[in-house]
């Protein structure tokens, strides 16, 4: 681990480091990463049955990367100085998000490519694409893709709610507060709460209050969950009932930063209330507009809990989402390697997802990263 | 339009969402107090449509007559409560202690290691956000599995560190970078260190935008779902794993779920109502100038 992480001020770091604290802080980086290699090494060897020595788990190995990132970070110190003591900052952050992620994610790639499954005895076995193809012939999986399409589609109408409330909220009205603080609270609560609140109790077919305010409306059978168009309507309004709170939040914030000057102007201007947001308030507002919009699609491709608690993705499939149907895929079945190639590719078509959005849409945000 | 209509249709519209934004809250706490008769003849209204009865928090002993004696239930219920608590506060303080440090670090020096240098860093740290809980959930059980960190507190506060902390270093960054950079010059021309500086001058600055990372944070930790369920079993189990397992059980009472549901909720119905103020800056910085 020779190449270091150096660290320069917005001005130039002078600061001489004596010789010998340099010596020792490169003898801490080496000595750590020799022995933190070394401990691996041997757990690995004795997993794979060459060592006769080794530990019970690998908990010791992690330990011992907790050690060498500290030992890391004090020799950058001693080696380095002031860059170092800079580099400090943000190295546990780094250190702890590599550990966490990069690990997990490539560990994934080789379940993603292997047969396994944890009720049938056979263990791990290598079967090469062949998880690939059972997803690309899977029914269930292109029917949950369809529904994430219809669930991020269904964003905009969230949006467009979300400014209306913004708007109202933004008006000249007594008892503000009250109001934000209760159009808030959806979005605060456990997405587990809410579809037992909402998806088993106020749903219920029989009795729920919700069933029975359509019945009054004259609604014979409101099937709420059971017909496979509305379950997926009804979950979407499930979870526009929670994250509308989020996007109105966003968008009355830059609807408070706006010039009061200029909307006042197109008052003089004659410009009718109508006109006036078209024309003034809609385009100023376009930057938070895309980038709350860009927010919500990122939260709304992980949707999972509420589907998994109302309906398990029932009907017949009709409401699974990606997340959910993988989340059935571990549980029910059991089948680890099928389950992660859904996972693994679904990361892959996001990815392409988000960076084509992020591209298309980064002119008009307002910062990037 | 006449001024005095329009008003009306604001009022209107405004009270018309606070009722759909508040009912399904209400009638959760108010079928903690039902019995079954009043549940399917769907009463709503207390002491008016039905008579409010202790059976919901007698479920999980709470009710007055039930809170002095043994309790199984109640016991359970506090386990998972607790639980719910060190997990979402723990990762909540880890998470905020690296990603202060890291967004400090990034809003204030130019790192470069090989080709990477600031925005790549940050970008690393955003990205995070994309990343969709499923795709680490299968590697993370087997990798915790072989650490020994299964159904155990620690492995759950850090996968819930790794979930917040991006949000983390997005909203100090931004809090970091509206501080100006004068103020630590002038402490280091005192003969502070940089790390002096940052604790003694930067730190109770940023106090507001910490207050508000950490609540965000507490808010989807203790919501969270998703590896809480596969990864705890019977030790670290925690409340939103608890009110969904009771979701599923055939020949549920109303009463009782609506019990659990009320105490999952009602924290973060306290924090809503009296830290509104930190939410908000929470959820708008970075975005919103």
């Amino acid at each position: 681990m020779t190449s270091s992480a150096a660290a320069t001020g917005h001005e130039a770091v002078a600061q001489h480091v004596p010789p010998g604290r340099q010596r020792l802080g490169s003898l801490l980086i080496r000595g750590a990463t020799l022995l933190l290699c070394a401990i691996a090494a041997v757990q690995l060897l004795y997993v794979t049955g060459y060592f006769s020595w080794g530990f019970s788990n690998w908990q010791p190995v992690f330990l011992a990367y907790i050690a060498w990132s500290i030992a890391f970070c004090w020799g950058l110190v001693l080696r380095d100085g002031e860059a170092g003591w800079r580099a400090v900052f943000v190295l546990p952050a780094v250190f702890f998000t590599l550990a966490l992620v990069i690990f997990p994610t490539f560990f994934g790639f080789y379940i993603a490519f292997s047969d396994w499954n944890l009720q049938s005895a056979g263990g791990r076995s290598f079967n090469g694409l062949a998880n690939f193809w059972q997803l690309i012939a899977d029914p269930y999986f292109w029917n949950a893709l369809g529904n994430m399409v219809f669930y991020v589609a269904t964003v905009i109408v969230q949006y467009a709610i979300a400014f209306g409330l913004a708007m109202l909220l933004n008006a000249d009205i007594k008892a503000q507060k009250f109001f934000r603080v209760a159009f808030l609270l959806p979005f605060m609560l456990s997405p587990v709460a809410v579809s037992w609140m909402i998806g088993k109790s106020m749903l219920e077919y029989r009795f729920g209050p919700v069933t029975n305010l359509l019945r009054w409306l004259g609604w014979e059978q409101p099937t709420l969950l059971t017909t496979p168009w509305l379950a997926k309507t009804t979950i979407a309004l499930m979870d526009a009932w929670v994250w509308i709170p989020f996007m109105m939040i966003m968008i009355l914030a830059g609807l408070q930063a706006l010039p009061k000057d200029v909307q006042e102007a197109a008052k003089v201007d004659g410009a009718t209330g109508w006109q006036g947001f078209w024309q003034i308030t809609f385009p100023l507002m376009l930057p938070v507009s895309v980038t709350t919009i860009v927010l919500r699609i990122i939260f709304q491709l992980k949707l999972a809990d509420i589907v998994i608690n109302t309906t398990s993705g029932g009907p017949g499939g009709a409401t699974d989402t990606i997340s959910s149907y993988i989340f059935r895929v571990y549980k029910d079945r059991s089948n680890v390697g099928y389950g992660t190639m859904i996972a693994e590719v679904y990361l892959i078509l996001i990815i392409i997802f988000v960076a084509l959005l992020l591209k298309f849409t980064s002119r008009y945000m307002q910062r990037a990263t | 339009m006449p001024h005095a209509l329009k008003r009306i249709l604001i009022y209107a519209a405004l009270i018309l969402w606070t009722i759909i934004a508040l009912f399904p809250i209400f009638w959760t706490f108010s079928t903690t107090f039902k019995v079954a008769k009043d549940v399917q003849m769907g009463n709503i209204i207390p002491w008016v449509d039905y008579k409010p009865n202790w059976l919901g928090l007698r479920a999980i002993g709470l009710s007055p007559d039930t809170i002095f004696t043994e309790s199984t239930p109640r016991a359970e219920f506090i386990k998972r409560f607790w639980n719910s608590i060190q997990a979402s506060v723990g990762a909540s303080i880890l998470a905020l202690i690296l990603g202060s440090m890291a967004a400090y670090g990034l809003s204030r020096f130019s790192y470069r290691w090989k080709i990477w240098k600031n925005r790549d860093i940050s970008f690393f740290f955003l990205s995070q956000l994309i990343l969709p809980p499923v795709v680490l959930a299968m590697p993370f059980l087997v990798l915790y599995k072989e650490l020994a960190l299964l159904d155990s507190m620690v492995g759950l506060i850090l996968i819930y560190t790794l979930s917040v902390l991006p949000i983390v270093i997005w909203i100090m960054k931004d809090q970091f970078d509206t501080i100006p950079q004068e103020l630590e010059q002038a402490a280091l021309v005192d003969g502070c260190s940089t790390w002096g500086a940052f604790f003694r001058i930067i730190l109770p600055i940023a106090l507001p935008g910490m207050v508000a990372a950490f609540i965000l944070s507490v808010i989807l930790c203790w919501n969270e779902y998703f590896f809480a369920a596969l990864l705890t079993s019977s030790y670290a189990k925690t409340l939103p794993v608890m009110v969904a397992s009771q979701t599923g059980s055939q020949g549920i009472s109303w009463w009782s779920m609506a019990a659990l549901s009320s105490a999952a909720i009602l924290p973060l119905i306290v924090i809503g109502v009296f830290l509104e103020r930190y939410i908000v800056k929470g959820l708008t910085s970075g975005s919103v100038k």
